[in-house]
């Protein structure tokens, strides 16, 4: 076992310190260590975006950042987007358009669509289908998902 | 994944000090998209991970007409693609940076990690190969400029040595009338790793009507990207035509050497590179039109 790193962050607005090892993931300390579940472990390898955080303003697979390297650094997780009861408008549109099955994907999916419309308010289709092609759904077929973001153009 | 120890130097020097020390088996940490994932499933194994990102010649992205484009190993994609001038200038390099992975792998993967990653498939390679791309490489015995289709040797392996590792890539600004392009099959639509890949550079004469040079490279078809000098040198001077593209399109085809895997037979492959390369010059003699 290597020594732990003392990393500060700032996340969904708060300060936030941690202890974790080199090798820790970032997905592993928020879920882990932070006790921030919404990042999922999906493929663990960069394919599937479920983990998806916004790190200094880019979208990033949080299993492919270790922990230490988020010293310094400002990450959005889904907690940090919408309120149970004050939703964020992607995931109103999401429940609208029954965007989501089983659920796994779905907070990557809105980390990362939330990710586009802060860049990009009025994406055309193929730019929502280009964005969100590092992002898997097995259930849904992507088209409900494509109609709720880009309902969500001028909500968000 | 197995324990190491991390550490982020500030300096060119402070890093091959990192990297030369006999006593660690040190690796280089820029984007980690390959990196995390070969530590994670034991592909590779290192005691120190050596994060360059805090190296500012790491960070470099600059862009001139006179002397052309400077990319710090470690500058992720969008970064390159997000810079109107850069991606005005190099729509071939953009064909495969807007390419690799998914957004969020854009958002922290690096040509430099693609290239030192070595992969026979990888999509920026090609490109930077015709681009006439230069790899800046920093060692314990100094600097030392290698280009980048010399840069990968075998899969996975490249021409670094021990306490070596990439610094930069540089450019030379585009030629008048000059164009490039870069594709790839896959069976899906994005997200997928190349079938083959093919890269294609190409300069006009004054009235576009004939080729004064050209540079054609092509991924997935050989143990390292492979670029095919003799495809590019049988256009030089000839006609844009069918014929001619069709002929550096077969010098393509007989230079690969494909394995037969899951994602195609080795004949599929070969006959891939001819139908690629054929429409990746005709892409390339268009922006050269442009």
């Amino acid at each position: 076992m290597s020594k732990k790193v003392h990393v500060q962050t700032n996340i969904n607005g708060e300060a936030v310190d941690f202890l974790c090892e080199p090798r820790n993931s970032l997905l592993e300390v928020l879920r882990d260590e932070l006790d921030l579940t919404g990042a999922k472990e999906g493929c663990n390898n960069g394919n599937c975006g479920a983990c998806n955080v916004v790190m200094d303003g880019r979208l990033v697979n949080s299993c492919c950042v270790l922990g230490v390297e988020a010293d310094g650094c400002e990450i959005t997780t889904i907690e940090g987007i919408g309120a149970a009861a004050n939703l964020h408008p992607l995931q109103q549109k999401f429940l609208e358009h029954a965007a989501l099955q089983c659920g796994i994907c779905t907070p990557g999916f809105i980390v990362s669509a939330k990710a586009l419309l802060d860049s990009n308010p009025n994406p055309s289709e193929d730019e929502v289908r280009y964005w969100l092609a590092g992002n898997l759904c097995r259930c849904t077929g992507y088209d409900k998902i494509v109609r709720a973001v880009l309902d969500a153009r001028n909500g968000a | 994944m197995h324990a190491f120890d991390y550490a982020t130097p500030e300096s060119v020097a402070d890093a091959v000090v990192m990297l030369s020390d006999p006593g660690k088996n040190a690796c280089v940490l820029a984007g980690g998209t390959d990196l995390i994932v070969q530590l994670r499933e034991n592909r590779r194994r290192t005691d120190l991970v050596v994060d360059v990102k805090k190296i500012a010649e790491l960070n470099a992205l600059s862009c001139d007409a006179a002397t052309g484009l400077t990319i710090g190993a470690a500058v992720p994609c969008y970064r390159i693609y997000g810079d109107g001038q850069i991606a005005a200038a190099y729509p071939g390099l953009m064909d495969a940076a807007r390419l690799v992975g998914g957004t969020g792998i854009q958002g922290r993967a690096s040509l430099g990690g693609n290239l030192c990653n070595a992969s026979p498939a990888g999509d920026t390679i090609p490109p930077m190969i015709v681009l006439g791309g230069e790899a800046e490489i920093a060692g314990p015995d100094g600097t030392r400029k290698v280009a980048v289709e010399d840069f990968c040797t075998a899969p996975g392996r490249t021409v670094l040595a021990d306490g070596e590792f990439l610094v930069s890539l540089h450019f030379p600004a585009p030629a008048p009338n000059s164009g490039a392009y870069y594709r790839r099959f896959i069976p899906r639509n994005e997200m997928d790793i190349a079938v083959v890949g093919v890269g294609a550079s190409v300069v006009l004469s004054g009235d576009k009507s004939s080729f004064v040079s050209a540079r054609i490279a092509v991924g997935a078809v050989a143990p390292t990207p492979l670029f095919v000098s003799a495809a590019g040198e049988a256009l030089a001077g000839e006609p844009v035509s069918d014929e001619t593209i069709q002929r550096a399109a077969d010098i393509a085809r007989d230079a690969a050497r494909p394995i037969s895997d899951m994602r195609g037979t080795a004949e599929y492959r070969k006959h891939l590179t001819s139908v690629l390369t054929r429409r990746v010059v005709q892409g390339a003699v268009q922006r050269a039109k442009e």
